[in-house]
């Protein structure tokens, strides 16, 4: 203990926040330097981009670390720490619960876009001088907004005096080993936005977009786009298996926040392939970049200002909510004036017939831009309505369920067909040539699915996830050659397949995996039922039995643990343990779900409350058949997005501009 | 709900909804009309929360609302009467699924209006490409029949 109270003790708040202050300093030099000296063609002013990008990030991560020393040597004197925080909570969530707060999670989005800077520092090594300098000045800039916020608005290292003896915990709902990983994972994806974003804008001081730019670009996004669907997918995960009432995706403000830049983000990956390709969609993609990383940044901030709530809620705290909406419209407004001003000298490149790869990837981003626009006027539309026309409504579930959701279906069916056609020009027929046992098993699928499963739009939904797995298996199977060479040949191809092509089939798979779990949960049964320990209820051709209710305690709650048995024609398949946990120190409660999973379908048991006077237990009971498959299909998307960032190309780098008389790198490999 | 409001702050993906393992005794004894209820109910919202629905939601007015539901749909109403009335009692707020009209013109033509402007200007961007660029000069006949050696996979005499 001694050891912690001398690390808090080196480590203190006040060197913490004046390591935030410094960082902010760094990050200040770092937007005025490299910028000044791209335009004055300085490089030693340039070059001091990639050592500012270091410092910064390494005085943030002192910060982060004094706040993560007062949190684990329990340094109540500390506002964040007091309020958040508590001797009885676990060692885990002492360091979790650091971001489990206002203040603690605007830090972490700030070191993360620090860590952003690094990497680009790290990595871009090779790119043109005054590029990389435009490209650490712009994140250096959007990083020193956000360092102000912290420091000005939300100071993580507040003291408190008198110091309360015991601090008021953390909800019982964050203490989740899910939740804590939760947050990193999901802000890397949002802040990761933030580098595309940085290179448009450099890209338009440079006055210039090519083949080139969109190689550097796509990594990028891939990278962010993985972490921003591993994190959708963590968080829909998390409410499933906490919340415990069956539900995975609520279309709620916050949820919609999350899916806004995913959507634009995955038209953005796609894009920036043509420009890397074709060189063409140029103004688009550049414009694309900023509309991401700008609704990265007003999705999670107005969720946070809460605007989108209510507008008293807002009026509570103006000063962080004014501070947030000037910030956003600086850098927004301000990417958005230049890219007005400089647009003209993006030169418009390749032409390409409709019906080709291009053309495909652009029905692909118009039907990605289309949904998002559906969500975004859903989710604003509330607000606006009753700030301009003094009406009240709401937009919720049944609003999306019926307009953003049929708007996938023609996406999932050009998905498969879009990775197959060439470049340029391209015809039907050798593309269905390859789909034709695709097309068998679609419609397989639906006679199958039109039995099986109630409601038009799963049906349908259920053959189109069938295609899109099956097309993204054709599609891999015709690269190699599979049953049309020698089977030695097609493992020899198999073999040098590229990541790239590799991971973005493995995707695709993902979002058809992802699709049939969607159509499984809209089949779950459940039941809500009220018995004694002992008595038992059927659901879905299984026998749920009620054992017994027994107390047990954890570090800082007592807990209710029901033992329910599923019995399916005498033989026990499965035992469940649900429970209620009381925390007496906030005085919540919270439900700890039982899920039994054999990937094929979930059977879902929540303990609800106990009647002393009849002796009876609420319990409600799931059988959701394939819900795994939806956080599955999301991993596969991230592994997918992962394993393309390991191809050779990525690894190798993009070559030079040979303007700039630099050594050309190794030829990429022609082009899938 | 006000203490919700911090979680909302913390994780950014976490909806309102907490702990709801409704009564049993409030469901109806006719499965087929408790189905009906439950659908018609998860498009009503909860009116003092945040994004839940009255089946959803465990507010004692959302309780209450679940009950009148039952009420009506016991009494045999139709789901159009029963969300009229429910409109007519406590505003369009209440509609998890607006209805059309004048307010909500753009926001249901949103889908439409969308896909038409970015098929607009994808059009307009390839006419406007296509009437720049130079027509690619033709090929003669000497040289349509090297393509097409070429394409045959045949080698090719220079």
């Amino acid at each position: 203990m001694h050891g912690t109270v001398l690390l808090s003790l080196i480590l203190s708040p006040e060197l913490g926040r004046f390591a935030l202050a410094f960082a902010c300093c760094l990050a200040g030099a770092q937007t005025v330097l490299p910028l000044w000296g791209a335009w004055r063609g300085r490089t030693a002013l340039m070059a001091s981009a990639r050592p500012l990008a270091w410092g910064q990030f390494a005085a943030l991560l002192l910060s982060f670390c004094c706040l993560a020393a007062a949190s684990v040597a329990n340094d109540f004197s500390v506002r964040n720490i007091a309020e958040n925080s508590a001797v009885a909570k676990p060692l885990l969530y002492k360091l979790t619960g650091i971001w489990g707060n206002h203040e603690g999670s605007i830090l972490l989005w700030a070191l993360i876009l620090a860590l952003c800077g690094v990497a680009v520092a790290r990595f871009g090594r090779n790119l043109p001088g005054s590029l990389l300098a435009r490209v650490l000045g712009v994140l250096g800039g959007t990083a020193l907004g956000f360092e102000l916020f912290c420091l000005l608005t939300s100071d993580p290292f507040d003291r408190l005096w008198p110091a309360p003896p015991d601090g008021q915990g953390m909800n019982p709902l964050l203490q989740d080993p899910g939740l804590a990983f939760h947050p990193p994972i999901l802000y890397t994806g949002y802040v990761g936005f933030a580098v595309p974003f940085a290179f448009a804008v450099a890209a338009l001081l440079e006055g210039r977009v090519d083949a080139a730019w969109g190689r550097w670009v796509r990594p990028w996004t891939v990278a962010a786009w993985s972490f921003l669907s591993c994190g959708i997918a963590l968080g829909s995960w998390w409410s499933y298996y906490v919340l415990g009432w069956g539900g995975y995706w609520f279309w709620d403000p916050v949820e919609n926040a999350s899916l806004l830049p995913w959507l634009t983000g995955t038209a953005l990956l796609h894009s920036a392939i043509v420009v890397e390709k074709r060189e063409a969609l140029k103004i688009w993609c550049v414009l694309l970049a900023i509309g991401t990383f700008s609704l990265s940044l007003s999705g999670t901030f107005l969720v946070r200002s809460g605007i989108l709530n209510s507008v008293h809620s807002f009026a509570n705290d103006p000063t962080r909510g004014v501070f947030i909406l000037g910030l956003l419209a600086l850098l927004i407004g301000g990417a958005l004036l230049l890219f007005g001003l400089r647009v003209h000298l993006l030169q418009a490149g390749g032409l390409f017939a409709p019906f080709s790869r291009e053309g495909g990837l652009v029905l692909n981003n118009i039907l990605l831009c289309s949904i998002c626009a559906v969500v975004l006027t859903g989710t604003m539309y509330p607000p606006f309505a009753a700030l301009l026309l003094g009406q009240a409504i709401s937009v919720g579930k049944p609003f999306f369920d019926s307009t953003a959701v049929p708007m996938a279906m023609p996406l999932l069916a050009t998905m498969a067909i879009g990775p197959m056609l060439p470049w340029k020009r391209a015809r039907l027929t050798p593309v269905l040539q390859r789909l034709w046992w695709a097309s068998l098993l679609a419609l397989l699928a639906w006679a199958v699915a039109a039995f099986g499963v109630s409601g038009t739009l799963p049906v349908l939904a259920a053959g189109f996830a069938v295609w899109v797995i099956a097309g993204a298996v054709a599609d891999l199977a015709s690269r190699i050659l599979l049953f049309r060479a020698p089977l030695r040949d097609s493992a020899a191809r198999a073999r040098h397949l590229s990541r790239a092509v590799l991971g973005a089939a493995i995707a695709h798979a993902g979002v058809g995996v992802t699709v049939l779990g969607l159509v499984g949960m809209s089949q779950a049964q459940h039941a809500i039922v009220s018995v004694h320990p002992g008595d038992g209820v059927d659901l879905a051709g299984m026998r749920w039995t009620l054992r017994s209710v027994r107390d047990a305690d954890g570090p800082n709650y007592h807990a209710h643990v029901a033992t329910i048995d599923v019995t399916r024609n005498g033989r026990l398949i499965a035992e469940l343990h649900p429970s209620r946990r009381v925390f007496p120190l906030q005085h919540q409660t919270t439900t700890e779900v039982a899920i039994r999973t054999d990937l094929v379908s979930d059977l879902y048991a929540v303990l609800g409350d106990e009647h002393e006077a009849d002796g009876t237990v609420v319990l409600r009971l799931h059988r959701n058949p394939l819900a795994p498959w939806i956080w599955l299909g999301g991993l596969l998307m991230a592994i997918g997005g992962f394993l393309s960032l390991s191809d050779r190309r990525v690894r190798v780098g993009a070559p030079m501009r040979a303007r700039r008389g630099a050594v050309p790198a190794v030829p990429a490999p022609a082009a899938e | 709900m006000k203490r919700l409001l911090p979680i909302v702050f913390v994780a950014l993906l976490l909806p309102g909804p907490v702990l709801a393992v409704s009564d049993p005794s409030e469901m109806l004894p006719n499965p087929a009309q408790e189905k009906r209820a439950e659908a018609l109910g998860s498009r009503l919202r909860c009116l003092v929360c945040q994004n839940e629905s009255i089946e959803d939601s465990d507010a004692s007015l959302a309780r209450e609302l679940r009950h009148i539901l039952r009420e009506h749909v016991a009494a045999g109403e139709s789901d159009a009467e029963i969300t009229r009335w429910m409109v007519a009692r406590y505003g369009g707020f209440i509609r998890l699924e607006p209805a059309f009209n004048a307010t909500t013109a753009m926001l249901w033509c949103m889908p439409v209006l969308a896909l038409l402007f970015g098929l607009g200007i994808a059009v307009w961007s390839y006419r406007r490409a296509s009437r720049r660029a130079a027509p690619a000069p033709a090929l003669d006949a000497a040289e349509q029949a090297r393509l097409d050696a070429l394409l045959r996979g045949g080698s090719v005499e220079r």
